[in-house]
C-alpha cells in the first residue's frame, strides 16, 4: 500500500487533535502554547503535502506565512505569561482573576 | 513508506509527550524531537526550503524562547518549578469529544479517494519542484504580497513584545513608588501616634 495524500491528511489530523487535546486539558499556560505550536505544524504538514500532490508551491508559501505567525505568537503569547505570571505567585490560567471585572 | 510510518510513529508520541510530560523542560525536549522529526518529513515531501527553516526557526529561535521563559519563570517564582500537574476532572470528557471529532475525520477520509503524489526530481536538485531556487523565484515573483505579509507581521508581533515588556517596567515603577509612599505615611503615622 503506497503512501497516498490520505495518510498524510491522517497524521497532520492525529497531532492537531492531540494539540487540541492539550489546549483543553493541560493549565500550565507554556504547555498550552506548546499545543498550539503542534497545531500550527500540523496545519503545515498539511499545506507541504497538498503542495507536493499538486506539484504548485503556493503551498509551500503558505507554510512559510504560518511559520513567521507562529514566531510572531509565540514571541507575544511568552511576552504576556512572563507579564502575567511574573509578579504573581502562581502558574496557572484559572487563577488569574484580573479580567474578571 | 516504511519510512512514512516510522516518522509518523515518533512524530505522534512525542505529541503525547510534549501535552503528557509533567514539566515545561520535559515538553520543549518532546517538541524538539517532534519538530526535527518533521522537518524530515517536509525532506521526503520535496520542502527542502522549509525543512532548513523549520529547524532554524522553530527548534533554534521559538523553542529556545520558551526554555528563557521557563528559566525567568522558574528563578523566582515557587510554584513554577512544581507546575500545575494536575489533570482536571475535565480530562476524560475532553478527550472523547477529541477522540469523536478524529473519528469523524478518518470516517471523511476513508470515503474520499485516495490521491497518489505525482514524481518529481530528487530533492537537493536544482530547478526542480521544491528546491530552494524554486521556492526563492515563486517568494520573490508571484507571492511577493505574502512575503510583505510576513514582514508586517513581525513588525506587529515587535511593537506588541515591546508594548508589553514596557507595560511590565512601567508598573514596577509605579508599584515601588506606591509601596514607598504607604511606608513613608506609615512611619508619619506612627510618628504621631508618639507625639500625642
Amino acid at each position: 500500500m503506497p503512501v497516498t495524500l490520505n495518510h498524510y491528511v491522517a497524521l497532520a489530523s492525529v497531532i492537531f487533535f492531540i494539540g487540541v487535546t492539550g489546549v483543553i486539558v493541560r493549565r500550565n499556560p507554556l504547555i498550552m502554547l506548546m499545543s498550539i505550536e503542534l497545531m500550527f505544524n500540523s496545519a503545515n504538514l498539511l499545506f507541504i503535502a497538498f503542495a507536493r500532490v499538486w506539484l504548485h508551491n503556493a503551498g509551500q508559501i503558505f507554510a512559510f506565512l504560518v511559520i513567521t505567525v507562529a514566531a510572531a505568537e509565540a514571541a507575544i503569547g511568552l511576552a504576556i505569561i512572563v507579564t502575567t505570571f511574573r509578579p504573581e505567585k502562581y502558574v496557572d490560567v484559572d487563577d488569574v482573576r484580573a479580567l474578571h471585572g | 513508506m516504511i519510512l512514512f510510518w516510522f516518522l509518523a510513529a515518533i512524530l505522534i508520541a512525542s505529541a503525547v509527550w510534549t501535552i503528557s510530560a509533567s514539566k515545561p523542560v520535559y515538553s520543549v525536549v518532546a517538541l524538539l524531537l517532534n519538530f526535527a522529526v518533521l522537518a524530515v518529513l517536509y525532506l521526503t515531501l520535496s520542502a527542502e526550503f522549509l525543512a532548513v527553516i523549520q529547524i532554524i526557526v522553530y527548534s533554534g529561535a521559538i523553542l529556545i524562547l520558551f526554555v528563557f521563559v521557563i528559566a525567568l519563570l522558574s528563578s523566582g517564582v515557587m510554584p513554577f518549578a512544581t507546575g500545575p500537574n494536575r489533570l482536571p476532572q475535565i480530562w476524560m470528557p475532553a478527550s472523547a469529544v477529541v477522540l469523536a471529532a478524529f473519528g469523524f475525520v478518518i470516517y471523511a477520509l476513508s470515503q474520499a479517494g485516495a490521491m497518489q503524489a505525482r514524481p518529481s526530481g530528487p530533492v537537493g536538485s536544482a530547478g526542480v519542484f521544491g528546491s530552494v531556487a524554486d521556492f526563492g523565484k515563486a517568494l520573490f515573483t508571484v507571492q511577493l504580497l505574502p512575503f510583505e505579509a510576513t514582514a508586517l507581521i513581525l513588525m506587529v508581533a515587535v511593537i506588541g513584545v515591546i508594548t508589553l515588556g514596557g507595560e511590565q517596567m512601567r508598573d514596577a515603577d509605579t508599584s515601588s513608588r506606591r509601596e514607598a509612599a504607604v511606608d513613608r505615611s506609615m512611619r508619619e503615622a506612627i510618628l504621631r501616634e508618639g507625639g500625642d
